[in-house]
């Protein structure tokens, strides 16, 4: 038995320790259950990532680059920025056993609730109720080195009904000139988001989205959401401790769509043909004073910004829609942080997104004049989102967000005032970490969401598709309890 | 559904996630507790010192658990869960042997010594640069790294290696350099060509009788205490221990272990040098004069 760590503390060893914390969690999640609000859907929860491949290349622990996986520390950061290289001299797949393959699986079983109310039905209006067992998207992992500093990863994703898509492609050269500043990415891939959708800690389906980062005013035509695997092309860099990051991407402006189309599934409306521009930097920094003098660890400030066109209109033949055109401008730009203060971690973001009129008005090309009184749709919000790290293994989580409509293009949505579209949405959270081999990892995760939109439906909620009353506040409410495991 | 009731969910939610965080907290708190060894004034007051960074067992314990447990193991023996995959074999701190140091062979390293080890990593191993933590972050660790052996409460580390300014890189420092490859056996290890591949190399176990390769010096791979000839020089005046490879501070003088250094860089044909390229220039010209190294061999030129 270990002097320093009793047995509970490696996961190899089952004892009472264990049991204790079996037990422990059981009545957290009873007590979360327990918290029934009057009552309120997913993004899939197939596209976050972690990747035991690399624990089982490597031999690491999945907290030496996770703080709880999926979610990164600046270990993994680092791996990451490498091209997924230690940069040690056994980083080249000629290294690896011959049995080894860069491969991980993961999917969730569920049971969840969800509920949604201000909604409408053949039969009339009221709640929207489902319960019952469930399984999020899968995904099929596979990354690593093609070479020394040549990089990949190709992640076939599927819904829960085995739908498949690529949920990223890409190949990267990586150190390029033998300096980390330059790395050369080509294919579809996450954004350099500093906090990242898809690699957080929430599944529920109201939850399981920053709803920031898929957020367009009502009535816009833009379909952007900048938490949204894009495709073209990154050039990034980073220093030696990835402390300094910077990544300038030339994407396709059709949302990451393949095939000329704007989604990644067959059948989507067509793309337009011309490229938008996402720009992030991000700078950490150590809190002055020895350990424990401050309490404040590695703390990582950023901003980014976005600049992209959607169309307006389209090339048609026989009324099939060929190709957009008449292409107008929007951005979305705002600022973020990942904060520690000892056990506590705080992930805060701003964002301001700004649409050209035409995007508020659906039906209008930009060849035609804009309506007396249009205005370009915007809006404002964020998240701050809250981790506590009871060890490597427990950590409960928090996450308040909040977004307004600035101005609709007419104000002519819903009841027409500027509140219109506003979410705001709490989310808490508990994660328990039984099994980090460096082979497979699995995590209980329980949660509950609630969501409030204003005449609207909600972004992740379940719900019938249109709202009852378009000038009453719609309530979606989620409650989770999945396994989430990876091998 | 009003913003009193949404008060009241985020208040019920809160309490519940305290009460239960709370619930855990205490449960892992048992997991956690300080170990007897921690909780005695000699270990849980275990420190290091860094260039002005003090660090702290106590921190480092928690950083340990994090990013090392996996390989080095909850009880710091090197037997982790992934220890059986692992070659070579993860450090068994218990013995507070050390490879990479700048102390005599024999001797505890220095605090530097394994702040230096854990930034750099071991290139040729599974053993990471630890360079993404904070400096703080791996002072912390050589501190709780010290808790693991008794040996850290009873010595101290030897003194650091005074390494003389590199004498010029000349062919009869090389030349020198090659006759003393030849007569301290070196080649019996690594090679009459530094290809690892001398008549001892098969049998070569480490100080845990788990075989061990002695360096290929032409494969182009990083030395792993360090690449340059500062750190090369050091290693053979050190020795790695815990290896078959010995410290020869008693056997050679500083400028013969130059002359080494300098023919041992010859021998590094994947990675371009100074003294590849004298070396070549020589040998093109002078070749047939050199009589191999090997058995019977004075190792120089005729």
């Amino acid at each position: 038995m270990s002097k320093k760590f009793r047995e509970g503390a490696n996961p190899m060893n089952m004892n009472w320790s264990r049991w204790k914390t079996i037990v422990t969690s059981a009545f957290l999640l009873i007590a979360i259950m327990a918290c029934d609000v009057r009552t309120a859907s997913a993004l899939p929860t197939g596209k976050l990532i972690a990747i035991p491949a690399f624990a089982r290349k490597y031999g690491l622990p999945c907290s030496a680059c996770h703080t709880a996986w999926p979610e990164l520390n600046n270990f993994g950061q680092v791996f990451r920025d490498n091209g997924y290289q230690l940069m040690n001299d056994r980083d080249s797949p000629i290294w690896q056993n011959p049995s080894y393959f860069p491969i991980s699986f993961r999917i969730t079983p569920s049971w969840h609730r969800e509920t949604t109310t201000n909604q409408a039905f053949d039969t009339g209006n009221g709640t929207f109720t489902q319960s019952g067992f469930d399984l999020s998207g899968m995904d099929l992992w596979s990354a690593g080195t093609l070479y020394k500093n040549i990089s990949f990863v190709l992640l076939p994703s599927s819904d829960p009904t085995a739908v498949w898509h690529f949920e990223a492609a890409f190949i990267r050269f990586d150190n390029l000139k033998g300096t980390p500043w330059l790395n050369l990415r080509f294919g579809r891939f996450e954004m350099d988001n500093l906090i990242s959708e898809k690699r957080f800690l929430f599944l529920s389906d109201n939850g399981g989205l920053y709803q920031i980062y898929h957020f367009n005013v009502p009535g816009s035509i833009n379909n952007f959401g900048y938490g949204d695997n894009q495709i073209g092309i990154e050039l990034a860099g980073h220093s030696a401790n990835s402390y300094t990051r910077y990544s300038v991407a030339m994407l396709s402006s059709n949302e990451g769509g393949v095939n000329f189309t704007t989604d990644v599934v067959p059948g989507a409306p067509p793309s337009n043909r011309t490229y938008d521009v996402n720009l992030a930097f991000s700078q950490a920094f150590n809190a002055p004073g020895g350990s424990g003098e401050s309490g404040f660890g590695l703390e990582r400030l950023g901003a980014f910004a976005y600049i992209g066109q959607r169309p307006t209109g389209y090339l048609t033949e026989g009324g099939t829609q060929l190709v957009g055109i008449d292409n107008k401008p929007f951005y979305r730009i705002g600022f973020a942080g990942d904060l520690s203060y000892k056990n506590l971690e705080l992930l805060p973001l701003f964002m301001y997104g700004h649409d050209n009129p035409y995007l508020g008005i659906p039906g209008l090309p930009s060849t035609q004049p804009l309506p007396p009184g249009a205005q370009a749709p915007t809006f404002y919000g964020g998240f701050l989102e809250a981790h506590y790290y009871f060890n490597p293994q427990n950590v409960a989580l928090a996450r308040f967000e909040q977004i307004s409509v600035g101005q609709q293009a007419f104000s002519n949505i819903g009841d027409g005032s500027g509140s219109n579209g506003n979410i705001t949405a709490l989310t808490f959270g508990y994660r328990w970490y039984p099994i980090m081999f460096s082979r497979a990892g699995v995590a209980l995760d329980a949660e509950f969401s609630r969501v409030r939109t204003i005449g609207q439906e909600p972004l992740g909620g379940i719900s019938t598709g249109a709202v009852a009353d378009p000038t009453a506040a719609t309530w979606s409410n989620s409650y989770y309890l999945g396994f989430d495991f990876d091998f | 559904m009003t913003l009193k009731k949404i008060a009241v969910t985020f208040a019920l939610g809160s309490m519940a996630l305290l009460t239960a965080g709370a619930t855990v907290s205490t449960a892992q708190s048992h997991v956690n507790s300080p170990d007897p060894l921690l909780g005695t004034p000699s270990v849980a007051t275990e420190t290091s010192h860094i260039d002005g960074l003090t660090g702290n067992a106590e921190s480092g314990k928690h950083l340990y658990r994090r990013f090392c447990i996996g390989c080095h193991g909850p009880d710091g023996n090197g037997q982790g869960m992934n220890a059986q995959w692992i070659d070579p074999q993860p450090r068994d701190f218990t013995e507070a042997t050390f490879k990479c140091r700048s102390t005599p062979t024999g001797t505890l390293p220095t605090d530097d010594d394994l702040y230096n080890a854990i930034t750099r990593g071991f290139v040729t191993t599974a053993m990471p640069s630890w360079r993404p933590l904070s400096p703080q972050q791996r002072a912390d660790l050589v501190a709780f790294i010290k808790t693991w052996s008794p040996r850290w409460a009873k010595e101290k580390p030897g003194a650091s290696l005074n390494i003389p300014p590199e004498t010029p890189i000349t062919i009869e420092s090389i030349l020198h350099g090659r006759e003393l490859f030849q007569k301290l056996e070196c080649w019996k290890c690594h090679g009459p060509e530094g290809h690892a591949d001398g008549p001892s190399a098969a049998t070569l176990t480490d100080s845990k009788g788990n075989p061990i390769k002695p360096f290929n010096f032409s494969t182009g791979e990083r030395f792993m205490c360090g690449d340059t000839n500062r750190d090369l020089y050091r290693i053979f005046m050190t020795g790695l221990d815990g290896s078959p490879m010995p410290s020869f501070a008693d056997v050679i003088q500083p400028n013969d272990a130059w002359d080494l250094v300098h023919f041992l860089r010859t021998l590094q044909v994947a990675l371009p040098n100074q003294e590849l390229t004298l070396w070549q220039s020589y040998k093109a010209a002078h070749g047939k004069d050199l009589k191999p190294i090997g058995p019977d061999s004075a190792g120089g030129a005729q």
